[in-house]
């Protein structure tokens, strides 16, 4: 990932976004840019998405670049696979993250494993367009975070976007990379960042930090995190929806924590992390997927085998329950305020 | 809501005495190891019957070639009826060596493999009409998305038998950098597709190639090959939906060769309808194909090829043929079928047949056949023996190391840097004497 090539973002061009508006600008510039960008997915045509995220992009791209498909994640992921063989880039969206499942072969087994497979004939540089998450009363088949199993996948990026700057220029780099990428897109702060306080009225994007997103074209490079707010007392990881109730529940705390928004987990910028992790002593993972196997386990690991000696303190992990995500009971699941403010007190107790 | 009642074993519940019991059909086939195989239960219509519609024609009016079958090759070795390709002489001797060649590939390769040469092999004995016949039916830039039993394609299309031979020995000349099992080869340059193990993920991916092609205007086409067996995976579904839906040109197969390992067809739905009917329920033109029939494998293929490239969409064929030998290496069909099956196989073998055509026209003999059959096996000796000279399986003779962790990313990650050099450590710890 060159970094030192990146065209330079001339702030003063900004304008206020929130994440949809940003997601919707990058697949324009992309498919301006790159005649072999490509979309398709459910509702994505003349309708412009579910969530809008597509919205106008059929009707200055052409029903040939932008169509909506059939109701079928494995037809979808394997004619893009199919179509990244020819020479595509086609950009799928699949409705929600919690339908990808039936495209789960196509993409674990064909996707991701086609350059290896096929020592490079044929790649698959395709990017998976997905809401995830919860906190939309979405009930079970609706709020689901599967990112764990990804990263769990030999071949396969995981991209994660924490505000409108991030998701424009994380999915622009998605689209340019060669391999293919999951791109989560965490749809609670779709419209405005959320600090977990579910029963507080919602923001949006207009004057927050993050809202305000370049014009034109720019890459946020994939592999490397984001220090949201430099800190000594302890390190928090998180990604999506969680960095910003991190934020607040922190700084209602009163702890200078470092926020690291690590962006991509796959690959993961382990480097500011031991950096940030051996500085504070102390280590805070925070997600809103299910605990048991979730990707705070990869992190808790890879933190205590490789900053042992600089802990202070267990890692901590806070996570959604390991249960399906409830309806009536959505903000019991959560990993909100409390539950953060729980594990920050243990692991400053000493 | 009541609680549940009924018991596992019937004795509960609310069965109502009046009303037969339900039953579970299992499939069962007509012969087992050891039986006597009659198939005068088959319907094989007889060659030069089925009629022959307008490649532009509407789908329906295919729709009744999807229970009939095309056959052009008749009783006494003629050529007969509208799907005749009156191909020239000198062609149906190229397909015939290349059928014959296949042949001899494969049985070299069997044999390899029990020498212990390679862990794993799979032959298409029985089955190289169709891929011979669909070959020589396509442009050669179209694009073939194969299953694991289609190697008469690569054969056909010059791909060097002896890259073959590297592949499946996994050495240190296989194009695949060792990462493959044997026999899923991967040729961009000769427009085949890398074989997956996994079954029938190749068809939606050729309608997204094709759909592609289409996109950009080009002129190529797609198509792909499955067994009957893994039509029944969802991927046949959403290929068949998508074929559909965007008029896709490509042409989709089923060889339907009556055996999935040991799973006989009605496992895949064999004892409702054919496997080509299945176009009827998506609108799209299907064709079904005495597969052991050169002549009318290379005209059905051919007329597919022209009708998708002709912008009328894609077709649905079946092959009717026998898969004369084991599933791979790895299984005894004797455990599970009856060995006369094959030798009763009413459609006969595709090389004699084709033999017999040419030798009926004037145009071959028994003793070209056996000279023909002595110069292919020799040129896959010549091959073998060539890649044998690279390492076969498990001798050593393998890719360098660290590729290993290559191409799983275009860019080699920090985690993947750190396993390698772990590879690496071991390696020289177990042999302090290793270069690479």
């Amino acid at each position: 990932m060159p970094e030192n090539d990146l065209p330079t973002v001339v702030e003063a061009d900004a304008r206020p976004m929130n994440m949809i508006e940003a997601i919707n600008d990058a697949l324009d510039i992309m498919m301006t840019r790159d005649p072999n960008v490509v979309i398709l997915g459910e509702d994505v045509g003349y309708f412009g998405g579910v969530f809008r995220a597509t919205a106008g992009l059929q009707k200055k791209h052409g029903r040939n670049r932008v169509f909506d498909s059939p109701i079928n994640e494995c037809g979808i992921i394997g004619a893009a696979v199919g179509m990244a063989a020819y020479g595509l880039r086609p950009v799928p969206e699949i409705q929600f993250a919690d339908y990808i499942y039936p495209g789960l072969d196509q993409l674990v087994s064909e996707a991701a494993r086609m350059r290896y497979r096929s020592a490079g004939e044929f790649t698959s540089s395709i990017t998976i367009r997905s809401p995830f998450g919860g906190g939309i009363f979405g009930g079970q088949t609706h709020s689901q975070s599967p990112e764990a199993m990804f990263t769990h996948v030999a071949g396969l990026k995981t991209v994660i976007p924490a505000t409108p700057h991030d998701a424009k220029g994380l999915l622009i780099a998605a689209i340019e990379d060669n391999d293919p990428v999951i791109f989560f897109e965490p749809k609670r702060i779709y419209n405005g960042p959320f600090d977990g306080y579910y029963d507080k009225p919602s923001r949006t994007w207009k004057g927050q930090p993050g809202g305000l997103v370049p014009q034109g074209y720019y890459c946020t490079p994939l592999g490397k995190a984001r220090i949201v707010r430099e800190g000594s007392a302890m390190t928090v990881l998180a990604y999506g929806t969680m960095i910003h109730v991190a934020e607040a529940v922190l700084a209602e705390k009163g702890v200078d924590a470092e926020i690291i928004d690590l962006r991509t987990l796959v690959p993961l910028d382990i480097e500011t992390v031991e950096k940030s992790v051996e500085k504070t002593g102390r280590c805070l993972v925070i997600h809103e997927a299910t605990r048991t196997s979730g990707f705070g386990a990869e992190l808790s690991a890879l933190v205590q085998e490789r900053c042992f000696y600089h802990l202070e303190a267990p890692v901590e992990r806070v996570t959604g329950f390991d249960t399906p995500y409830p309806h009536s009971l959505e903000w019991a699941y959560f990993p909100g305020p409390v539950r953060i403010g729980e594990a920050v007190d243990r692991l400053l107790k000493d | 809501m009541a609680e549940p009642t009924a018991a596992a074993d019937g004795s509960g519940g609310a069965r109502r005495a009046n009303l037969a019991p339900l039953e579970l059909h299992v499939p069962e086939p007509r012969y087992r190891p050891g039986d006597v195989v009659d198939y005068s239960h088959l319907e094989i219509p007889p060659a030069g019957r089925a009629p022959r519609p307008d490649e532009t024609c509407p789908a329906s009016e295919t729709w009744p070639l999807t229970l009939d079958m095309i056959r052009v090759l008749d009783e006494d070795n003629r050529a007969i009826g509208p799907w005749n390709p009156a191909l020239d002489a000198e062609t149906l001797r190229r397909m015939l060596r290349s059928m014959a060649l296949t042949r001899a590939f494969d049985d070299r390769m069997y044999r390899g493999q029990r020498q212990g040469k390679t862990s794993f092999y799979m032959k298409c004995t029985g089955e190289e009409a169709i891929s011979v016949g669909c070959a020589q039916a396509l442009a050669s830039d179209d694009m073939v998305f194969p299953s694991y039993r289609q190697q008469g394609i690569l054969i056909s299309r010059g791909y060097p038998l002896v890259q073959m031979v590297n592949q499946i020995y996994s050495n240190r000349a296989d194009p695949l950098k060792g990462r493959q099992l044997p026999i899923m080869y991967s040729a961009r340059d000769y427009g085949f597709f890398s074989i997956s193990g996994n079954l029938a993920t190749q068809f939606p991916q050729a309608v997204g190639w094709a759909m592609a092609s289409a996109i950009k205007g080009d002129t190529r086409i797609a198509t792909s090959f499955v067994g009957e067996g893994s039509s029944a995976e969802g991927d046949f579904h959403a290929a068949m939906t998508f074929a559909a839906v965007y008029n896709a040109p490509v042409v989709l197969n089923v060889v339907n060769n009556q055996w999935a390992i040991s799973s006989f067809s009605g496992f895949a739905g064999a004892e409702r309808t054919t496997f080509a009917a299945r176009a009827t329920g998506y609108g799209i033109a299907g064709l079904r194909v005495d597969g052991n029939d050169l002549l009318a494998v290379y005209a059905a293929m051919r007329w597919a090829a022209d009708r998708a490239r002709a912008n009328m969409g894609p077709t649905l064929i079946e092959y009717f043929t026998y898969r004369a030998e084991g599933h791979s290496t790895s299984d005894d069909p004797n455990a599970y079928r009856s060995a006369r099956e094959a030798t009763e196989w009413p459609l006969g073998d595709p090389i004699t047949r084709l033999k017999n055509h040419l030798i009926q026209l004037g145009e071959w003999s028994e003793e070209r056949h056996a000279a023909m059959d002595l110069e292919v096996a020799d040129q896959v000796k010549v091959a073998t023996k060539e890649a044998e000279a690279n390492g076969i399986l498990g001798h050593g003779l393998h890719h360098p190391f660290h590729t290993m962790f290559e191409d799983v990313f275009e860019e080699l990650p920090w985690h993947l840097e750190e396993q390698a050099a772990q590879a690496i450590r071991e390696r020289q710890t177990k042999w302090p004497e290793w270069k690479d």
